[in-house]
């Protein structure tokens, strides 16, 4: 056997590859120009910005998740977290839209056949259409394996019933991945299956639009499904694989938000430093009172740290790490946690400025939240970790 | 339309960390590094006259170490067909006499109708190795070129070159090398396409040996420059921002300008 030499070790170059760097510079400039003048106006009408989400698309962001085959660019997953993040630097709400469209096209990805990716991935590739993963219910939401939503096979169709609630871009997309009972299984994980449902079609209504406390113009809709038929060819999998994809999907949808917090933490730096150089008290910029310049060093190292464990995580999954789950949970946790502490305290440097609507701190402060809660909450990802440490135990 | 675009990795302006070797010179390889400026003006200008010809090849050349930061893929993203990297350990510290001469061997290599350079690089900035490898290779030189107009029946090229007064209206045969400057256009943005497509483009290396060039002509030890010494710039003084309302501020800044005799 030949020795283990030192080069046999010697780590690649630990930074972001030229191309890599382009990229987040790329969208860093269009999110700089065109999408930040939009996201107050954005968080104040709660509307969805069909303007930027057209712009997205027509920049190719929305081509990213997709395989050149079907007209997208085949960014893997550290490429479409450098974007999410720099949008959401600028306005969370349509960080997410690109975060989103990965999140439904994930189950597709994982279980779709190769017909089936082409059926639907040129289409979402273009950003003409919006796909929502509708995973999450009223009574099923940490517990998924509790759904309640169900489809009876029904010739060469599934008839699916049920409810969805908290669904991601659920009234404006035209395609969702839909998560039902197929199974009377004893076995609670093999009782979902997933469908991919084409809308509008009978049966289906959104009854409901929440009204958030952050990423406002992102729509959050209750959906129905009254007897919705849909053709067998739109199962994703077998019966019964659905809880399966459900959870692998998340272990690669779960950096898109942590992207969508570090961005969020970002900005809120950025917009604090630029007011702690401006803004004088005492004769002298706030930034050089001490208590001030700590809370910035704070929010930057801990930024940093959030950003450097999310890309280690997106090279470990896209590498296909046996402990994909683990790295996707932590990436979440720290960044949800780091982008609510970063607002926080940019809320606290701009004093009476930050509480108020002249600035966007307390716009990003409402829109970080949401990080620590959905696609799992921060409880969920402890536990996600804990079990990946611990096994599953006896 | 075949253009050759000569291009230099230099180091980043933006991050302000470039690192010195003990001796003095730059630490390419360790130091960030973007596309020289100047370059991406030519590289705008011979993508829109390769796009509008509707057919040809936008070429890049460019000396840099193997271990430096590749800046090339950057001007792959904006369009340039494909690249040619002349590196080679030997090459390290090479003077701008060195640079020329390489250079101009690794262009005999390429088919071209037309060479393009920035006037200048914003590391080293003698803006002498254009005219230099024109002059090596017997190519006309037109240099600070506000535009440039081929015309590829008639084989010939217009340029606008500067002048203290206006412009000079020059033209000469193709091929031709001609030095450009940034009354060009602004470059484009890479787009996202742009990048992705960049991955699949051809990056050719020559060395020395594919040159027939003899390594110790060239280098720091044959170099016909020394570096001597080097200082940092001395720190800028406080800035001062005018924040009164622009009818104030108009005259607040006349009376600054006034007191030092700039205007």
């Amino acid at each position: 056997m030949r020795p283990v030499t030192n080069e046999d070790r010697a780590p690649g170059p630990y930074r972001l590859t030229e191309e890599h760097e382009m990229l987040r510079d790329a969208v860093r400039v269009l999110a700089n120009e065109r999408v930040a003048p939009r996201a107050a106006e954005v968080d104040r009408t709660g509307e969805f910005p069909e303007d930027l989400r057209r712009l997205l698309a027509d920049h190719d962001i929305l081509a990213l998740p997709f395989p050149e085959e079907h007209g997208g660019l085949g960014g893997e997953l550290l490429s479409i977290c450098l974007a999410v993040e720099q949008l959401s630097r600028a306005c969370a709400t349509t960080g997410l839209i690109l975060a989103v469209q990965e999140l439904g096209s994930l189950p597709i990805s994982i279980a779709g056949t190769a017909d089936q990716q082409s059926r639907w991935f040129p289409r979402l590739a273009s950003g003409d259409q919006l796909i929502a993963f509708a995973l999450t219910e009223a009574e099923a939401g940490s517990d998924v394996a509790a759904a309640r939503t169900t489809a009876r096979r029904d010739g060469d169709h599934y008839v699916i019933d049920g409810a969805k609630r908290f669904i991601s871009h659920g009234s404006v997309a035209d395609l969702l991945v839909v998560f039902a009972v197929t199974g009377t299984d004893d076995a609670r994980h093999r009782r979902l299956s997933a469908f991919v449902v084409e809308v509008p079609c009978d049966g289906f209504s959104v009854t409901r639009l929440e009204h958030k406390m952050g990423i406002r113009g992102s729509p959050t809709a209750e959906l129905a499904f009254d007897g919705v038929r849909v053709p067998v060819g739109n199962r994703l999998g077998e019966e019964g694989d659905g809880f399966d994809i459900a959870m692998r999907t998340l272990d690669r949808s779960r950096p898109g938000i942590a992207a969508q917090a570090v961005g969020i933490a970002q900005g809120a730096l950025e917009v604090a430093t630029q007011y702690a150089r401006d803004r004088r008290q005492f004769g002298q910029r706030i930034g050089d009172f001490q208590m001030i310049g700590a809370m910035l060093a704070d929010m930057d190292a801990g930024t940093e740290a959030a950003r450097q464990l999310l890309y280690k995580a997106c090279v470990e999954i896209q590498a296909g790490a046996p402990d994909a789950s683990r790295w996707s949970a932590m990436c979440k946790l720290v960044a949800g946690d780091t982008a609510m502490r970063v607002t926080t305290d940019a809320v606290q440097v701009l004093g009476g400025y930050g509480y108020i609507d002249e600035f966007p701190v307390e716009r990003m402060m409402r829109d970080a939240k949401i990080t620590q809660l959905y696609e799992g909450t921060q409880q969920i990802q402890r536990l996600v970790i804990a079990r990946a440490l611990l096994g599953k135990g006896g | 339309m075949r253009i050759v675009i000569l291009t230099k990795p230099v180091p980043d302006p933006a991050s302000g960390g470039e690192r010195l070797l003990p001796d003095g010179r730059l630490d390419r390889a360790n130091s960030a590094a973007v596309v020289n400026g100047n370059d991406e003006y030519v590289l705008e200008k011979a993508l829109k006259l390769v796009a509008a010809a509707g057919e040809g090849e936008v070429i890049l050349l460019s000396m840099a170490p193997a271990n430096a930061p590749e800046t090339m893929r950057k001007a792959l993203a904006m369009g340039a067909t494909r690249g040619v990297l002349l590196t080679d350990t030997a090459l390290e510290g090479s003077c701008t006499w060195a640079t020329t001469r390489v250079l101009a061997a690794a262009l005999k290599t390429i088919d071209f109708d037309l060479v393009f350079a920035g006037v200048d690089t914003s590391d080293g900035g003698a803006g002498v190795v254009p005219a230099g490898i024109a002059a090596l290779n017997g190519l006309p030189y037109l240099s600070y070129a506000a535009e440039i107009e081929p015309d590829a029946s008639a084989r010939t090229v217009r340029v606008r070159r500067i002048s203290s007064t206006g412009y000079d209206v020059l033209e000469a045969g193709m091929p031709a090398l001609i030095s450009g400057t940034q009354a060009l256009g602004e470059p484009r943005y890479p787009s996202l396409k742009g990048i992705m497509a960049a991955r699949a483009k051809e990056i050719t290396t020559l060395s020395l040996a594919d040159l027939g060039i003899d390594p110790s002509t060239v280098g720091s030890a044959a170099a016909t420059t020394r570096l001597v010494g080097s200082t940092p710039p001395p720190a800028r003084a406080a800035t001062r921002v005018i924040r009164e309302t622009a009818d104030v501020a108009a005259g607040e800044i006349v009376a600054f300008l006034a007191d030092r005799r700039l205007i």
